[in-house]
């Protein structure tokens, strides 16, 4: 009791001070204050001003008061919250209010700082709480007073001692708050305080006067609960006996013994009194019921949480305590334990991590101080709303409501609000009088057709009136179907109201009372009965004859169809007819033989078969029954439209029945009655979803109608958002929301007095049931006799109201200006946005629809409105269809930014999307402009180009029509790779993302611990591993080539002079002059990559040593550093070994004597060329690489090594040749692609390819760096086994004819074919790394291939020459893992690079092969477990199992895979006169790419020189550059003699002019700058079979001596 | 031809010009026994957009935990980056990866953070939590510990990036502080509203 009562006097205090605080705000407004004063001195004010009535709730009405609907509702509010409060606590609020004018004083100098103080947040419910408390507190102090006790601390201090403790619980700084609290503590005294004074002076006031008895009995109550409830009290109470016996005399002075209870007897006392539970478990049946075995839910199958944990001593405690409890085993569950929720510590935290440190709060969760702001709604006020007068009124008319259905409906109020609702449609029918339309139209046109006819019957119809005639028709027909609808309606509706009245006359016949005043009256309206019948007649005869009409005419229609169709079957039978013929005469003759019988199964399945195939024999149509005709129209007559000569009924409605008295009624009725005499209605007015008002509330009529009559100004700041009202029904003192009405906003024409009243329909679906006569809401009732046809009822009803702006007293308008007003939603119903009023899903609505144009008042002469008025009419005439079709997303559209046509067409949005689909020209286009229009066409221009383009062949690259045809093949073939491996590359490894350390093998410590040992700079010091870098972070500038050229061997040598026939030359005499013996070559190695050219130094001697580093640039394309980019990157590494050769010239000058002046000329001698996708994927190069040098080089002589003869002859010029060292490294090193993780589809047999997954996995668990392959690659994607790549091909049969009987000779010159056909990378050609592997057909057609597709090829060519031939898959120097071709010729061993036509022997120092990890030929593959990979410490003896492990064993033998190659390679014949056109081509291309290069000087051409060059070349291909005869050079020599001759042949493997341009610029022959230079240049194009062509180029500088 | 026209248009769409202070301000984290860290810093940017002024990575001085109490460490680093774009897809974002010396004094990677930088006007504090990937056995997270090598991103900006970290396992380690200046301009001339939508400029909103 005591708290309630302090809580509500809080409460009340709080709103007091919110109260006073607002107040002051507005103390300026004079008009408010005057008003506010008036309520606040007088308590009886009655406040007259207002027309309204104002509830008096508390709690609601502060709401309306936190809201901007001002003055007049406000002060009502609280007139109604004072007069409430008035009769019960009158003398509180005297008391108070005296209080509140003493402290007024003081209150009045922190007026501000309170102002602040309320204008923050609402003093905090923890503040109003702690507040609570101190008053409790005080007051019990206060009991204690009246009890003697004075000493009760000064409040205050209690106050600030509290506060003190709260501080030192927050952390921190104090809150603003709490400074505040404490600076203004002084002088403005809290709420507790004064209702502490004020409890103590009611006490004192109870004291001398007794005139309150209710406050007398609430302190008496407190004082009683104190004396009982309070934990202290009674101590204290006690104490005061005690003190109280303590001072009686008698105590003082009696002596007693001391009292002794003896140990044993205070165990046994204390044994009655105490219970020890024991720790023992408790057996589980005393805990269960008797009888009973435990259930173990858990071995069930149900789920049981997890228990709590709790130690099992506890649990027995516990167990053992509860068990002495009455009913204790209720709480032990089936399984004999204690029932027990699932453990709710859950592991991980729920709440946001907060990580306080210190004072360190998460951001959002410390207080912070923010300044007041206006409310959400603060830039909706409408303008000038600050002004007072300036207010804007909308007037709430609520005039009542009716309900259609209500619970408390007896069945024949069910009945009888059927039938007024049937009696308003009939009305609205009767007013709309569409029938009557209809038939007026239907005579019309019925006239003008019958007009139409006669005036052109004698004529024959011209086409344009037989049209209109039939238009008519379809008119007539379609307008009579709408008759006879609505007819039909109006016959049924006027029945079912008659069957309505019936159901309700036999009701009252049968409950024997009246509930409803209905009474319906049929008025007889009597006709002609003569004229009516001919009318009758006449219209049936009209429709009889233009439904024979029509129907004559579809009979027309059918047959023509028939007709057409009879003939088209005619036709297939005939043909059918045929066929059967001549199966028969088939049939017959095979079945001469047989019998009869099955003749004539024969014939029977033959008739069935034709009427199988042809179609079925059209039906004629059978002709239309005129006679019915006329049947059935006066059946549909007699159906839909009155009888002729019958009165027309016109039902009228009345409510004059008398409702039978209650005391006559049964008692259910009664009760009912009763029921609905108790509850009474009223509604809330709500304005953007605020409550502003409520009206009376009133009973509920027994019509169910209940009226209102209350008009609310509602004076507004806020844009209307929504009003709305709430119906609530009443019933005693409780009350319950029955339903909710949405009104619209008016526009701000509709002003008070001009709009009638509208009706708003609402429903509720509850659930409401009687056990009277009252229906229920949501309840199913039945009225027939046999309980069907069930229906249940939903409380419904209509509000009849309207809102409106209200009329100032100038006559103008309290409405807002229309343009104040923001957004379409709210600016009132002539600018009610269909959609936000329909609602999204109600666009097919049609009812919606309707609604919504009567709800926005669409101007109906508006011809945009056209189609909804049309619309309209039908809705309206009761005719509600849904559309027949559904759309989804009928909204999409609203939702485009613009149509998809414009989408397309902006160019921004194009090169946003072809940049996100990463096509190659816009992969990392930069800056996409942010207009459209600075988006250019240029900028596809290139794309589109190559989109058109591709097809058509781009000659003067490609120089060879065959060439580019297959260029454009390869192009298709790699968009589709591509395109398979764009999604795998999406795919992430961890290893592609996270670098980590791998797991230390013990093997891996153990080097580790050893490398402790090693010297910290050893003398031979080892590359090391560098970290890698992935390419993407990268920019230009950031990779660096890095060639290491260490050393050469065996550099051809300058020809001495001397040893020249002939003259000597000058020049060259004075060079040699010297030490003859000494110079015999001064090489340096200049490398050239991406344009960018570096040389070494000059060394000495054929077998120089540079050991220098040269640092090259390396950039991108596009500078895009991704690794799909950088292996597509088709640049090479030139490196060029030249001669430096200085000639001095002695000149002699008249003047100045003798000089001698320098010349230094650079010679080529040879190159070597590694694509830098090797150096990519290989990471570094490293080794000693043969030197590609010309067949014959002018000037120059190789040293001759000496040579041990060995048996075989080809061995001999071997190791002949120059090699370089070198180290060649990528600098950050880039890691290179990893190949595409993808498992492809196969046709392979699944065990094998387990099989083969196995030995690739074993293979390289135990031998990591030897390559193995079971399985590759085929260009369709699909995954082939190896061995089906190998099987003898014969090669081009020109090749062999060279050579008839020595197919030894004929093996290089096969060699060499295959090594003129060019290779390509596959990762350059396909832009990812994966290995597909072509067949030799597909290989010959493409005309490009790396080394495997050369291996393969030059395998089987070996294989078809009867040779024993294996594909060695190894590494080698520079390509990495790669394929080789290993023989075996007279027990030798030899290996052949597929790609350059060299072959090695198996103990050749420079073989470039080094290592060897297994051998594939068509029957199987092994795989090298030697100890060592190099070839020359590897035996290829493949029969012995120790030295290689076969895929194919016993275990496991070979299934017979057939090849995947043609049987025969088909060779297209060599084309001379296509050679000899590119020759000159390739000719005149490279002769004005040397003039280019020489911009500064002429360039002449020794055509002398040339033509003879010309001659030498078909020679050198012949011996295919190997071992050029002295004489070729002697030759040449004696035919120039007067020039002193540079130059060499190279021979080129063709596919594209550019590599061979490349090849001819890094000779740098172009860079002779003496002046008298001559150059020439011999082409030769030496045509293969299959346009495989070799180039040859001769290439010279003279000068003349 | 081709090259010079790709020029102009280059100007004249350099409309977008933006501008970060950012300053990065402390980092807590839930083991006291990490102390002196420096972090590593740097900008993620889609095509559309480049630094004009600034660095875009860069490197903080170390720092060591306060002797006070609390675990914080505060590098109170600045960093002033301009960047200029025409097309806000790719919007920046601050990559911020910690390093420090664990036992043995082997330099190891402390947490791996990002943030988009705020696109409003404005100071702003950003709290990046932060996380290292973990190790894929026990095993190595043992020798890693031991050998101070522990798993690393292969990029720190795989962190801005939602491409392949489904792979990844992460470990949280605490958070780093960063607070940004953001200026923008021109934003508005390109239609891209990013301030508050304030009372300043509501009027001209509504009216129009």
């Amino acid at each position: 009791m005591e708290a309630p009562e302090d809580g509500e006097e809080d409460e009340r205090e709080a709103l007091k001070r919110h109260l006073r605080a607002e107040r002051q705000k507005r103390k300026k407004r004079l008009l408010e204050q005057s008003s506010i004063q008036k309520s606040r001195d007088a308590d009886d004010v009655k406040d007259v001003t207002s027309i309204q009535q104002y509830s008096a709730d508390e709690g609601p009405s502060e709401k309306a008061d936190d809201s901007v609907v001002l003055s007049k509702s406000r002060t009502g509010s609280q007139k109604g919250l004072t007069s409430r409060t008035q009769h019960t606590h009158h003398l509180d609020d005297f008391v108070k209010r005296r209080l509140e004018e003493k402290l007024k004083a003081a209150r009045s100098k922190g007026e501000s700082l309170q102002d602040k103080e309320a204008s923050l947040e609402f003093p905090s419910r923890l503040h109003s709480l702690r507040d609570r408390d101190t008053v409790t507190r005080f007051d019990r102090e206060a009991d204690a007073d009246r009890a003697g006790r004075r000493d009760s601390p000064p409040p205050l201090s209690t106050r600030v001692r509290f506060r003190e403790a709260a501080r030192q619980v927050g952390k921190g700084l104090p809150t603003a708050e709490e400074a505040f609290n404490f600076f203004t503590l002084n002088f403005d005294p809290d709420p507790p305080d004064v209702i502490e004074t004020s409890s103590r002076r009611r006490q004192k006031q109870r004291k001398t006067t007794d005139e309150d008895e209710e406050h007398e009995d609430v302190d008496e109550d407190i004082q009683e609960e104190n004396e009982t409830q309070s934990e202290e009290a009674p101590l204290v109470q006690t104490q005061e006996d005690l003190f109280v016996i303590d001072q009686s005399p008698q105590d003082f002075l009696e002596i007693r013994k001391a009292e002794y209870v003896g140990y044993q007897k205070l165990l046994q006392l204390q044994s009655e009194l105490l219970f020890t539970p024991s720790f023992r478990t408790v057996p589980t049946s005393i805990k269960l019921p008797e009888n009973m075995k435990p259930r173990y839910l858990e071995d069930e199958g149900l789920y049981v949480g997890e228990r709590p944990p709790v130690s099992l001593t506890n649990e027995n405690i516990l167990e053992n305590r509860i068990l002495k409890m009455e009913e204790g085993k209720k709480w032990f569950g089936d399984d004999g334990r204690i029932i027990a929720l699932p453990n709710p510590i859950k592991e991980s935290s729920t709440r946001p991590p907060l990580f306080h440190m210190e004072e360190a709060l998460d951001p959002a969760l410390q207080t912070v101080y923010r300044k007041a702001v206006k409310s959400k709604y603060a830039n909706l006020y409408i303008a000038g709303a600050a002004d007072p007068e300036g207010d804007y009124q909308l007037d709430v008319d609520v005039s009542g409501l009716i309900f259609s259905h209500h619970p408390l409906f007896s069945r024949e109020h069910i009945l009888g609000a059927r039938l007024a609702q049937l009696y308003d449609q009939y009305l609205t029918r009767q007013r709309n009088n569409l029938t009557g339309h209809l038939t007026d139209k239907l005579n019309g046109l019925r006239n003008a057709l019958r007009n139409m006819l006669e005036s052109h019957s004698g004529l024959n119809p011209t086409q344009a009136l037989q049209q209109r005639i039939s238009e008519y028709n379809l008119e007539v027909r379609n307008t009579r179907h709408l008759r006879d609808s609505e007819q039909e309606k109006d016959r049924t509706l006027l029945k079912n109201i008659v069957k309505v009245w019936k159901e309700i006359k036999a009701l009252r016949e049968f409950q024997k009372f009246t509930n409803t005043p209905y009474k319906l009256y049929l008025r007889r309206e009597n006709v002609d009965r003569v004229s009516d019948e001919q009318d009758y007649e006449d219209e049936i005869l009209a429709e009889v004859v233009e439904l024979e009409a029509e129907t004559e005419e579809e009979y027309q229609n059918k047959l023509a169809e028939y007709k057409k169709r009879l003939e088209e079957w005619k036709l297939c039978r005939k043909k059918q007819k045929a066929k059967k013929k001549k199966q028969k005469k088939k049939k017959k003759g095979q079945a001469q033989d047989d019998t009869e019988g099955e003749d004539e199964e024969q014939d029977v399945s033959e008739s069935e078969g034709p009427t199988d195939e042809p179609p079925p024999k059209p039906e004629p149509p059978e002709r239309p029954d005129l006679g019915s005709i006329e049947q059935w129209v006066r059946e549909k007559a007699l159906r839909i439209r009155r009888k002729p000569g019958e009165a027309i009924l016109i039902p009228e409605l009345s409510a004059s029945a008398n409702i039978t008295a209650s005391e006559l009624c049964p008692r259910a009725e009664k009760a009912r009655r009763e029921d609905v005499a108790r509850r009474s209605l009223f509604t809330k007015i709500l304005y953007n979803d605020k409550e502003v008002s409520r009206t009376d509330s009133r009973s509920l009529n027994t019509d169910f109608r209940v009226h209102f009559g209350q008009i609310f100004n509602l004076k507004i700041v806020n844009c209307p958002q929504s009003i709305s009202l709430q119906v609530f029904e009443e019933i005693g003192s409780s009350c319950s929301l029955l339903a909710q009405v949405f009104l619209p906003v008016p526009e701000p024409s509709v002003v008070t007095g001009s709009v009638p009243l509208e009706e708003f329909e609402f429903s509720s679906n509850q659930r409401v049931m009687f056990d009277h006569e009252g229906v229920g809401s949501d309840v199913p009732l039945s009225f027939e006799a046999d309980g069907s046809n069930k229906q249940s009822l939903l409380t419904s009803g209509k509000v009849s109201c309207c809102v409106s702006w209200g009329i100032g007293d100038d006559d103008v308008p309290l409405a807002p200006p229309i343009s104040q007003q923001p957004g379409g939603v709210h600016s009132g119903k002539g600018h009610l946005d269909a959609v936000s009023y329909i609602g999204a899903s109600g666009l097919y609505d049609m009812k919606k629809i309707g609604e919504w144009a009567k709800q926005s008042r669409l101007d109906p002469n508006d011809p945009k409105n056209a189609s909804i008025m049309q619309l309209l009419k039908v809705a309206s005439s009761g005719e509600v269809t849904a559309p027949e079709y559904f759309r989804l997303e009928h909204l999409q559209e609203e939702f485009n930014f613009v149509t998809d046509e414009e989408l397309e067409k902006s160019g921004r949005f194009r090169l946003l999307k072809l940049r996100n689909q990463e096509v190659a020209e816009f992969r990392n286009y930069k800056f996409i402009p942010a207009l459209e229009r600075e988006v250019t066409d240029t900028v596809f221009q290139e794309y589109e180009k190559r989109l058109k383009e591709g097809e058509v062949i781009d000659t003067k690259e490609h120089l060879d029509s065959h060439r580019a045809l297959v260029a454009k093949y390869l192009q298709k073939i790699r968009e589709s790779v591509i395109n398979r491996f764009l999604l795998a590359k999406h795919h992430y490894l961890l290893s592609d993302l996270v670098t980590e350390e791998e797991i230390p093998t013990i093997g891996i410590l153990g080097i580790n611990l050893f490398k402790l040992t090693e010297p910290k700079r050893p003398l031979k010091p080892q590359r090391k591993e560098r970290k890698k870098v992935t390419a993407q972070n990268l920019s230009d500038g950031d990779i660096k080539l890095l060639v290491n050229i260490i050393r050469a061997y065996d550099i051809p040598v300058r020809r001495l002079q001397s040893n020249k026939p002939g003259q000597t030359s000058h020049s060259a005499l004075q060079g040699s002059i010297g030490l003859p013996d000494q110079i015999q070559v001064r090489p340096f190695v200049e490398v050239s990559f991406q344009r960018t050219v570096l040389q070494t130094a000059t060394a000495d001697g054929p077998n120089p040593c540079w050991n220098e580093e040269l640092q090259l640039p390396f950039s991108a394309p596009n500078g895009d550093y991704s690794t799909a980019s950088l292996q597509s990157v088709k640049d090479e590494v030139f490196i060029n070994i030249f001669d430096e050769v200085v000639h001095e010239t002695v000149m002699n000058d008249k003047n100045r004597g003798k000089s001698i002046q320098t010349h230094i000329e650079k010679r080529w001698l040879g190159s070597v060329k590694i694509p830098f996708s090797t150096i990519y994927s290989q990471s570094k190069i490293d080794g000693t690489f043969k030197v590609n040098t010309p067949a014959v080089l002018l000037g120059y002589s190789k040293e001759k090594s000496h040579f041990t003869n060995s048996g075989f002859d080809i061995l001999r010029s071997l190791s002949e040749g120059t090699f370089i060292t070198l180290f060649i490294t990528v600098d950050p090193q880039l890691v290179p692609g990893e190949s595409v993780r993808e498992k492809f589809d196969t046709q392979e047999d699944e065990r094998l390819l387990q099989a083969s997954e196995r030995f690739e996995r074993d293979a390289a668990q135990r031998y990591p760096d030897r390559p193995c392959i079971t399985t590759v690659i085929d260009l369709s994607g699909k995954t082939v086994f190896i061995t089906r790549y190998i099987r003898p091909l014969s090669p081009p049969k020109e090749l062999l004819d060279e050579f008839p009987n020595n197919p030894l000779e004929a093996t290089p010159l096969v060699a060499r074919f295959v090594s003129l056909i060019p290779s390509l990378p596959d990762q350059v050609s396909f832009s990812a790394t994966c290995d597909l592997w072509s067949t030799c057909d597909q290989f010959l057609t493409l005309l490009a291939g790396d080394e495997e597709e050369h291996a393969v090829l030059l395998c089987n060519y070996f294989l078809s020459l009867g040779k024993k031939a294996w594909l060695i898959i190894g590494t080698a120097i520079p390509e990495g893992p790669t394929a080789y071709v290993l023989t075996l010729e007279q027990n030798l061993y030899l290996i052949w690079n597929p790609s350059s036509g060299q072959f090695y022997g198996q103990y050749d120092t420079f073989c470039p092969l080094q290592a060897v990890g297994c051998l594939v030929n068509a029957d199987n593959v092994w795989f090298n477990i030697q100890q060592y990979t190099s070839p020359m410490r590897v035996s290829f003896d493949i029969t012995k199992a120790n030295l290689w492990k076969p895929f194919f064993s016993r275990t496991f033998s070979h299934p017979g895979l057939s090849s995947i190659q043609p049987e025969e390679l088909v060779y297209r014949r060599t084309d001379r006169a296509a050679a000899a056109e590119l020759q000159d081509r390739i000719e005149r291309i490279l002769k004005e790419k040397i003039m280019e290069w020489r911009p500064r000087q002429p360039t002449r051409w020794n055509r002398y020189c040339t033509t003879t060059l010309k001659q030498f070349l078909p020679k050198l291909e012949l011996i295919r550059g190997q071992d050029v005869a002295e004489g070729h050079r002697h030759e040449l020599q004696s035919l120039l003699g007067d020039y002193r001759i540079s130059g060499f042949p190279l021979n080129l493997v063709f596919s594209e002019i550019r590599p061979i341009i490349e090849a001819v610029y890094s000779t740098g022959i172009h860079s002779v700058q003496a002046s008298n230079v001559e150059f020439a240049l011999a082409v030769y194009v030496h045509p293969y079979p299959n346009n495989v062509m070799s180039v040859w180029i001769y290439l010279a500088s003279l000068v003349l001596t | 031809g081709n090259l010079c026209h790709g020029f102009v248009s280059f100007l004249s769409s350099f409309t977008l010009v933006y501008r970060c202070k950012a300053d990065i301000i402390f980092v807590v984290f839930q083991f006291p026994e990490y102390d002196n860290l420096y972090c590593k810093y740097c900008f993620v940017y889609g095509h559309d957009w480049a630094p004009t002024t600034g660095l875009e990575e860069g490197i903080t001085q170390i720092a060591s935990k306060s002797s006070q109490a609390s675990h914080r460490l505060i590098w109170n680093f600045p960093l002033g980056t301009t960047f200029k774009s025409t097309n806000p897809s790719g919007w920046p974002q601050l990559v911020v990866s910690v390093y420090g010396p664990d036992v043995f004094g082997n330099d190891v990677v402390r947490g791996y953070g990002a943030t988009h930088i705020p696109f409003t006007p404005g100071q702003h504090t950003k709290t990046i939590p932060m996380f290292v990937p973990e190790p894929t056995w026990r095993l190595q997270k043992f020798t890693g510990w031991l050998t101070g090598r522990r798993p690393e991103y292969t990029d720190p900006k795989v962190v801005a990036q939602g491409e392949g970290r489904e792979v990844t396992r992460v470990h949280s380690q605490g958070f780093v502080s960063v607070s940004f200046l953001i200026m923008t301009k021109d934003m508005k001339k390109m239609d891209y509203e990013t301030g508050p939508s304030g009372p300043a400029n509501k009027p001209s909103a509504t009216s129009g």
